[in-house]
């Protein structure tokens, strides 16, 4: 009886220490699905505002992403509610819009109508507005704001300036 | 140490190794089918030859495919089907063989919930054909991935991004199943792993499941009659092979099999050479290019219509519905909680449940394709409502049902 | 005869799927464009009879055709490489030696009255405010215009070869080749790629399609898509459509409506068939050998399945 217990025992203590082991290595699995550093690291995008368009868009790409930056006229800061104009990011004071360019739906890349002044996506009819807010379903939320840090009338995306942290704080970024 | 007579045949020589008179007696000529079903009893063989195909023809096409994003969609489009001696053909039979398996599994899954095959006894063969249904979905979404053109793109770019669950937001998970912010070369190498190796492997262990858990319960028959199969077998055994209501399985089932395999394969080879393009769509005849969208997004057409589920909705509640619908055939055996397990036709209420059924997938196909605007987004959304609205009254009306 | 009526119930809903994810599906999504075959009724038709020598020597005068184009059958070459007439130019001006075989003859006339309209690229260019269409339009030699272009046509068709002589790859290269690579067929803007011996040789011919491909992509807006697999990625409609009117699909696109005549169209398809669909006769011939075997293979099934029920039923 003593025995019978105790083969049970090393049974299921053999069976404990091949468990620790299975799930050491699912831990590696997990880590080499990860992204490689050189993946991750990869990417700080640096563009030259100085040379925009009022009012045409600029595609530049980030980590594989689109980024839009748009120019505003003063005709479009002046028409914009005080929402949009949070989201703008102001460089050489001048106001411009820059976001990745995925609707935030399932990642399709919105068009921009000159003559509208919005986004409108292909794939499911979702529109944004210049400032990248939804306007129209399914998209759930605005444009993503990547991040950015300004310097002079340069923006480098990838890295967190003080002006995306304000709008970090202030909530305009998830 | 057993003991070993000399053998006199090689029969003799392998049977005394490996058993295998003993082996084709349990899985051939006296492995019981019931001798009332039609056509469409085949479907099963059908499916394992249609996969058999895709097995071959696949093996050809690793051969000169190149998994790696610059390199990958002139490997198929110009190697293959330019250079490789019939490298054309393997690649049209496997295109066109992974759109119409999914018609054979539709209508073999809709053959058992008509028959009520899924009852008493035959849960797990349904839970396991499921589950190969799952696998053979991720298998065809991978296989999609390979040719890298814009269609491959897109579409792993929309399906991996489900994975962020809606408004939690979870990019690191859509990142982590990537291997990159968006679709590129950890993404294409991981996806090829995925379908030349570990969902085959998957497949192969279901299939065996799915076989095995036939053998309990045995095969059902055109009218849902319970009848002793032992008694049966006997019968056919001393030779009143007429009046029993069993068959063998080789070759009385098999050669029945065979001729619908060669009916279909007359299907499946007509639309190999002349009518392929439902099964290849063009714009993945342009290669990927993350900057451009292509106009209109749409998955195969075995997936529209839990596509068209998740679209008119908002994110989220699309999101649960998507998953709802993954999930749901799944639990059909504890769903539908009549005691008959006889053909749809003779079970009032889910008679008309089951051609409604029918009728809504195909309106929820239709409507997934078409672009999501004016009256088929209408139409869409009472489909996916009415589809929602027929499993939850599947236990209701099934629970009044009376015993036949 | 109860399994005929559950294969019709099964056929019934397979064709109806079908029909509503394919042809009524496609026909929703995709922009339905008429084709006009290729008689381009916009244009004015040839009144006057051309007179071929007259013609010629409008073709080869001072300051005209030959000043930019080259005309290697009267051993006329080019005065600039390709790269240095796509950086003056944009794209490199045609030879003229085939174009009378290949394009329309009222295309041909109106093209050089009016180049920016014949193309159907008036949007682009605005005289106003001094973008001038690379092609200088042709102002008339004194006397009557009309009668001077017709023989300018006259004289182009004269030295051109039969219409059904000119090969899909001829046809290909002239009316789409300058600006469209097929990268399958070896096809750059600047010629097909020969075989190098020698890497720096490949990089210096690859570095001077790049730097074409440059001046390509700022004077269209964008780099002309390599047409490989059109044939596959587009289907023929389109491709005919498209090609006698780019507008139609794509308003306002860069894409200069190229006027070839229908023979050409015929031909420029086949050439992007032979890219994209190489061995689509192969396909066509062994699909008819599979079908009548599978068709023995069937009646084989049925009679072997016939034998064994015999003794079941």
């Amino acid at each position: 009886m003593e025995n019978e217990s105790r083969r049970g025992f090393m049974g299921k203590a053999f069976g404990a220490v091949s468990g620790v082991g299975a799930v050491a290595s699912l831990y590696a699995m997990k880590r080499s699905w990860d992204p490689l550093p050189s993946v991750a690291a990869a990417g700080f995008t640096t563009v030259d505002l100085a040379s925009a368009e009022p009012n045409a868009l600029v595609v530049e790409k980030w980590r594989g992403k689109p980024i839009f930056i748009l120019k505003k006229t003063p005709e479009m800061v002046a028409a914009q509610t005080e929402e949009a104009t949070a989201r703008d990011v102001i460089v050489g004071g001048e106001n411009f819009l820059i976001a990745i360019g995925l609707c935030t739906h399932l990642g399709c890349i919105p068009s921009y109508r000159k003559d509208s002044s919005d986004f409108l996506c292909a794939c499911h009819g979702g529109k944004f507005d210049s400032s990248g807010i939804d306007t129209q379903l399914p998209p759930p939320s605005p444009l993503v704001i990547p991040p950015f840090k300004i310097d002079g009338t340069t923006v480098v995306l990838g890295e967190e300036g003080p002006e995306y942290a304000k709008m970090k704080e202030s909530g305009l970024i998830a | 140490m057993a003991h070993f007579e000399k053998a006199n045949s090689l029969n003799e020589w392998l049977d005394q190794r490996l058993a295998v008179n003993t082996l084709q007696r349990v899985l051939q000529t006296e492995y019981w089918i019931p001798k009332n079903i039609n056509f469409l009893w085949a479907m099963g063989m059908v499916l394992a030859i249609t996969f058999g195909i895709l097995l071959v023809s696949g093996i050809f096409l690793l051969m000169y495919y190149q998994p790696n994003v610059d390199t990958a969609f002139d490997s198929v489009n110009y190697t293959i089907m330019r250079e490789v001696g019939f490298g054309w053909l393997w690649r049209h039979v496997h295109a066109v063989a992974a759109s119409v398996v999914f018609l054979i599994i539709y209508i073999h899954m809709f053959t058992g919930i008509y028959y009520g095959s899924y009852k008493k006894g035959r849960e797990i063969i349904w839970i396991s054909g499921m589950l190969l249904f799952v696998a053979f979905s991720a298998e065809a979404f991978s296989g999609y991935m390979l040719p890298w053109g814009q269609m491959s793109y897109w579409a792993g770019m929309v399906i991996t991004n489900l994975f962020s669950a809606g408004s939690l937001e979870l990019n690191g998970v859509v990142e982590w199943i990537r291997g990159d912010y968006v679709p590129a070369q950890a993404f294409l190498t991981r996806f090829f792993m995925l379908h030349v190796l570990l969902i085959p492997l998957a497949i192969l262990a279901l299939i065996g499941v799915h076989f095995g858990a036939l053998r309990i319960p045995h095969v059902n028959n055109q009218d849902g009659e319970e009848f002793d199969f032992d008694v049966e077998a006997e019968k056919y055994k001393a030779g009143d092979k007429k009046s029993s209501k069993v068959i063998a399985f080789a070759n009385d089932f098999l050669s029945k099999d065979m001729f619908v395999v060669a009916v279909y394969l007359v299907f499946f080879f007509y639309l190999v050479f002349w009518n392929y393009g439902f099964a290849m769509d063009p714009v993945n005849f342009d290669p990927a290019d993350g900057l451009k969208t292509p106009a209109h997004i749409y998955p195969e057409w075995y997936f529209l219509w839990s596509y068209e589920i998740l679209r008119p909705f908002s994110k989220d509640i699309g999101l649960i519905a998507f998953a709802f619908a993954q999930v749901i055939f799944v639990l059909l055996p504890f769903l539908d909680r009549s005691p008959n397990a006889v053909p749809a036709r003779r079970r009032g209420l889910f008679f008309i449940w089951f051609w409604l059924m029918l009728i809504d997938m195909i309106a929820l196909t239709a409507m997934g394709k078409l672009p999501p605007e004016g009256i088929y987004s209408t139409i869409g959304l009472v489909a996916a409502v009415a589809f929602i609205l027929l499993w939850i009254a599947l236990p209701i009306i099934t629970m009044f049902e009376k015993k036949v | 005869m109860k399994e005929f009526k559950i294969l019709a119930v099964v056929v019934f809903f397979s064709l109806v799927t079908y029909w509503l994810v394919e042809p009524l599906a496609h026909s929703v999504l995709h922009k339905h464009v008429d084709s006009n075959h290729f008689t381009y009724a916009d244009l004015p038709a040839l009144e006057k009879t051309g007179d071929v020598a007259n013609g010629k020597e409008l073709v080869m005068g001072a300051g005209a055709c030959t000043g930019c184009h080259s005309l290697e059958v009267a051993g006329i070459s080019a005065s600039m490489d390709p790269v240095t007439a796509a950086s003056s130019y944009g794209v490199n001006p045609p030879d003229l030696s085939v174009v009378g075989a290949i394009y329309d003859d009222k295309f041909l006339a109106a093209l050089i009255k009016d180049p920016a309209s014949a193309l159907k690229v008036s949007h682009k260019f605005d005289p106003d405010s001094g973008k001038m269409h690379p092609m200088t339009q042709f102002y008339g030699a004194g006397g009557d215009m009309d009668q001077e272009v017709a023989d300018m046509v006259a004289y182009l068709k004269s030295i051109a070869p039969k219409a059904e002589d000119v090969t899909p790859a001829v046809a290909f290269e002239n009316a789409c080749g300058r600006c469209h690579s097929v990268r399958y067929e070896r096809w750059t803007q600047m010629g097909e790629k020969p075989m190098f011996k020698f890497k720096k040789d490949e990089y210096r011919f690859d570095a001077n399609v790049l730097e074409y491909q440059e001046h390509l992509t700022k004077y269209m807006g964008k780099l002309p898509p390599d047409l490989s697999m059109y044939y596959r990625s587009r289907n023929v409609h389109f491709l005919e459509t498209f090609i006698e009117d780019p507008q139609s699909h794509m308003e306002g696109t860069a894409m200069p409506r190229v006027g070839v005549n229908a023979e050409s169209a015929e031909k420029v398809i086949e050439y992007l068939a032979d890219s994209a669909d190489t061995l689509r006769d192969d396909r066509e011939r062994i699909g008819m050998y599979v079908m009548i075997f599978m068709l023995v293979f069937t009646v084989f099934a049925y009679l072997w399945k016939r034998e064994i029920w015999k003794d079941l039923h």
